[in-house]
């Protein structure tokens, strides 16, 4: 078992290494350059020369990429390009933010995935169970940005029940965090609804029914738990999908998260904020996944890791 | 402020630089308050030597003061740290006089060494500034460019009150140069002390200091009760609220939680809002130094053929182009925008007249059409216009592919010379100072035309390059008029050779809550972007 997780923690710095890897070649070989969005329109040849050298992007890729590496190690991801503040900082200052909506969304997406799911596990091939089964279709389809704004506009804008955007009270993050948790529960929903059936025609459950136990009982000690454990390993995969929809949510929202500082930094091709948010973003997924893996067996013994 | 009087009563009467007749504080105008601006993107830095964006641009122009400043509202210089200037004969010595008990945030008096340091800074290759090219008639610019020197020669301290400017030639930009954020006067114990991160805790002389930063969320600005300028500014604290998408500012504003969207009205919110009469009162309209125009590769073929170029600046219907951006922009005919000086007024440029041009190309050789592209950036409205110029050159056979791409990406294109045609919309020139200089060198002069620089139709024309380099040679204030058609001429030699097709002039529209006070001017201050923040106030 230990070994297997040392071998697992290897492997993902291997990932994470070769995540750097490919995002700085990409950002490298991008036909854009960083030094003339610095210089600006009236920079001189020579004023663009001076910050190219001291930016070292005139060095070859080899000697960059190496660069940002040793950098890397010792937990320096450099300093942004146009902002000039340290990627660190900017990323510290901004995460809290992103893991309060992240905490959120998965929140959103539990509690309407798993209880739809139930529903419609219960009434299954009725009215509600259709009826459910079609929203979390278009859950799973909607656009982000279509769903925030439709949320902003019918919840805050015309009923006023929610501030419009920003960040700061709880009130601020229930839009933001219902229009990350709608993707997810309509996934939540038909992975819940099927595990529920499965799990309703068991012996177990029959044997239940046959001592006499109460419906309700049934349902909510014995079948419950058991279809809900392989839904919760999911949450640690469900990170990656997350990081993809704080850019789109956090811009909408106004919400101060590493997404949007993403989105602004790949707008100025400030490539130390790409490169470190990536890295991050990276780091989490990759987390999540082994967290995924460590709680497997805890759930089901049956799960061996070797 | 004698000398003041009598050296540039002159240049005043000949307006030459303009200069303006200090602003009068509106009779009206309330202290106290706070307001609400909003922007999409987070502001990158406050360092006057690096901040070169339209949105930091006048967000800086509140904090920190230059030797130079313009009259609100206008394009007119007026003296700001220096309360008065002399100007050497020749034209290449500028003696700026200190006003006095002027204060830093940080509470020391601003003194001569302060403006030596500032320029010494900008110039200094380690500062990186963007602007560094702007004080290159400096005379020792070439040292401290090169790294040979760590000081400006052409900098002296004459005494604490006193700094002497002296220039390695004649320029008749320089005082708009000094008026330039990246001429603005800082502490250099504040910069040291905050070293790279100056931006973030910026420190200067202006109407406002910044009280608080919390990156991503929001900026305050604090009223500077000290500021040197009497009666201003009027506001208590102006919060930036950044991070904020234009379509949600608008939102906010209209359900009164916003003073100023900063980002303006979106596009497609633009024709609702203007047809609501209660919203339409609140939007300000003004001109600003903005020109849209297609380049055109002068060393590609076709285009290396001027008869070509011509064609294509009678194929475009720019009426048609104004109305797809719902009437926000008046059409072009030269590469200056009506309110800059030297702008010639009765050009006609070239008429929309497809026929003339089906005829043009066919002299050139080309009258069966041609093949090529037309790189735009990928944000509304331009891949729309873009279309509507692929339309229109289609019409005389020309069948133009759109590239639409990221703006950094359509930038690289132009300043390689790979893009054969680019249309300029998210990308264009918004003049720095109000000279018509300030439209040539970089777009359309010879010095632009190299890999990386911005002249993207790499047209290069040496005759008109020396009479730019001479117009700006004339620095006396009598050769003002001579010096306006001198520039004049060089436009409308270039519009002969039509390396562009001007396609229109872009308008600012303001939107403001009903609070908001000031006159209109400051909504469409043409140096401060979205609004002069020191002037403005609030009604209740």
């Amino acid at each position: 078992m230990a070994a297997y997780f040392i071998r697992r923690i290897v492997q993902s710095l291997l990932i994470l290494l070769g995540i750097s890897f490919v995002t700085f070649v990409l950002l490298y070989i991008l036909p854009a350059d960083p030094v003339r969005q610095i210089a600006g329109r009236s920079a001189t040849a020579q004023t663009v020369a001076n910050i190219r050298e001291q930016l070292g992007l005139d060095q070859p890729f080899i000697v960059q990429y190496g660069r940002y590496l040793a950098g890397l190690v010792q937990g320096d991801l450099g300093r942004s390009y146009l902002q000039k503040t340290e990627v660190a900082t900017l990323i510290a200052s901004r995460l809290p933010a992103s893991l309060q909506l992240m905490a959120g969304g998965i929140l959103c997406e539990l509690l309407i995935g798993l209880s739809f799911g139930v529903i419609a596990a219960l009434r299954r091939g009725r009215m509600a169970d259709q009826v459910l089964m079609i929203t979390s279709f278009v859950a799973v389809s909607a656009p982000q940005f279509v769903v925030s704004l439709l949320l902003l506009y019918v919840f805050a804008v015309k009923l006023g029940w929610f501030p419009i955007g920003g960040y700061g009270t709880f009130a601020h993050l229930v839009l933001p965090a219902l229009t990350l948790g709608i993707l997810g529960s309509g996934w939540y929903s038909r992975m819940m609804r099927s595990s529920m059936i499965e799990v309703l025609r068991t012996d177990y459950i029959r044997t239940a029914r046959a001592k006499g136990l109460s419906r309700a009982r049934v349902i909510l000690r014995h079948a419950l738990p058991n279809a809900i454990l392989p839904i919760i390993a999911m949450i640690g995969i469900d990170i990656g999908i997350f990081m993809g929809g704080l850019v789109v949510v956090e811009s909408v929202f106004g919400w101060p998260g590493i997404g949007q500082l993403a989105w602004q930094a790949i707008q100025r091709v400030d490539i130390p904020i790409i490169m470190g948010v990536t890295l991050v973003s990276a780091c989490a997924i990759v987390l999540g996944n082994l967290l995924a893996d460590f709680i497997a067996p805890l759930i089901d013994p049956r799960i061996r890791l070797r | 402020m004698k000398t003041w009087l009598t050296t540039t009563a002159l240049a005043l009467s000949l307006a030459m630089p303009a200069i303006a007749q200090d602003y009068q504080p509106d009779p009206n105008a309330k202290a106290g308050g706070s307001i609400v601006i909003t922007y999409k993107d987070d502001v990158a830095t406050l360092d006057p030597a690096i901040g070169y964006d339209w949105q930091n641009w006048s967000m800086i122009k509140s904090i920190f003061d230059g030797l130079m400043d313009y009259a609100p509202g206008t394009t007119e210089l007026r003296p700001g740290l220096a309360e008065s200037y002399d100007i050497s004969d020749d034209g290449q010595v500028f003696t700026f006089h200190l006003r006095p008990g002027v204060k830093f945030h940080n509470g020391r008096e601003v003194t001569a060494d302060d403006v030596k340091y500032s320029l010494d800074r900008v110039t200094n290759p380690a500062t990186q500034s963007p602007g560094a090219g702007f004080f290159g008639s400096i005379k020792g610019y070439d040292e401290i460019a090169s790294g040979a020197s760590e000081t400006l020669a052409g900098v002296t301290v004459v005494d604490p009150m006193t700094v002497q400017i002296e220039l390695s030639r004649p320029d008749a930009t320089f005082l708009h140069v000094m008026a330039l954020n990246f001429a603005s006067v800082v502490p250099q114990e504040a910069v040291e002390a905050a070293g790279a991160d100056f931006g973030k805790q910026p420190v200067g002389t202006g109407a406002y200091s910044l009280a608080e930063w919390t990156i991503g969320q929001r900026l305050v600005f604090a009223k500077n009760a000290d500021y040197w300028r009497d009666g201003v500014p009027y506001l208590d604290e102006i919060v930036f609220e950044v991070g904020q998408e234009p379509i949600v500012a608008l939102l906010r504003l209209q359900n009164g939680e916003v003073d100023v969207p900063g980002d303006g009205i979106p596009p497609a919110k633009f024709q609702e809002v203007m047809a609501d009469p209660e919203q339409a009162a609140r939007v300000v309209e003004g001109g600003q130094l903005h020109t849209g125009y297609i380049t055109m590769n002068v060393n590609t073929a076709p285009f290396d053929n001027v008869k070509v170029r011509q064609a294509v600046n009678m194929a475009i219907n720019k009426d048609r182009i104004v109305q797809i951006i719902n009437g926000r922009a008046v059409p072009a005919n030269q590469p200056l925008p009506p309110s800059m000086p030297g702008y010639t007024e009765g050009y006609e440029g070239y008429a929309f007249d497809p026929e003339g041009a089906k005829t043009l190309l066919a002299e050139a050789g080309v009258g069966d059409g041609f093949e090529t592209e037309l790189y735009v950036m990928n944000t509304d409205p331009n891949p729309r216009i873009a279309q509507a110029i692929q339309q229109d050159l289609s019409a005389i056979g020309i069948s133009a592919q759109i590239q639409s791409l990221a703006q950094a990406n359509v930038i690289e294109a132009g300043g390689n010379g790979s893009a054969p045609m680019i249309w300029s919309g998210g990308m264009a020139w918004i003049a720095d100072f109000p000279d018509p200089s300030n439209f040539y060198g970089p777009i359309l002069g010879c010095a632009g035309a190299v890999q990386g620089g911005w002249n993207w139709s790499w047209y290069c024309n040496e005759d008109l390059d020396a009479k730019a380099t001479e117009a700006d040679s004339m620095a006396d204030p009598s050769q003002a008029e001579a010096r306006l058609k001198l520039w004049s001429d060089v436009y409308v030699g270039i519009m002969a050779d039509a390396p562009w097709a001007p396609v229109f002039n872009e308008q600012r529209y303001t939107m403001k809550s009903a609070r908001m006070g000031g006159a209109d001017e400051l909504y469409v201050d043409p140096v401060s972007i979205p609004v002069n923040y020191d002037y403005v106030y609030v009604t209740e």
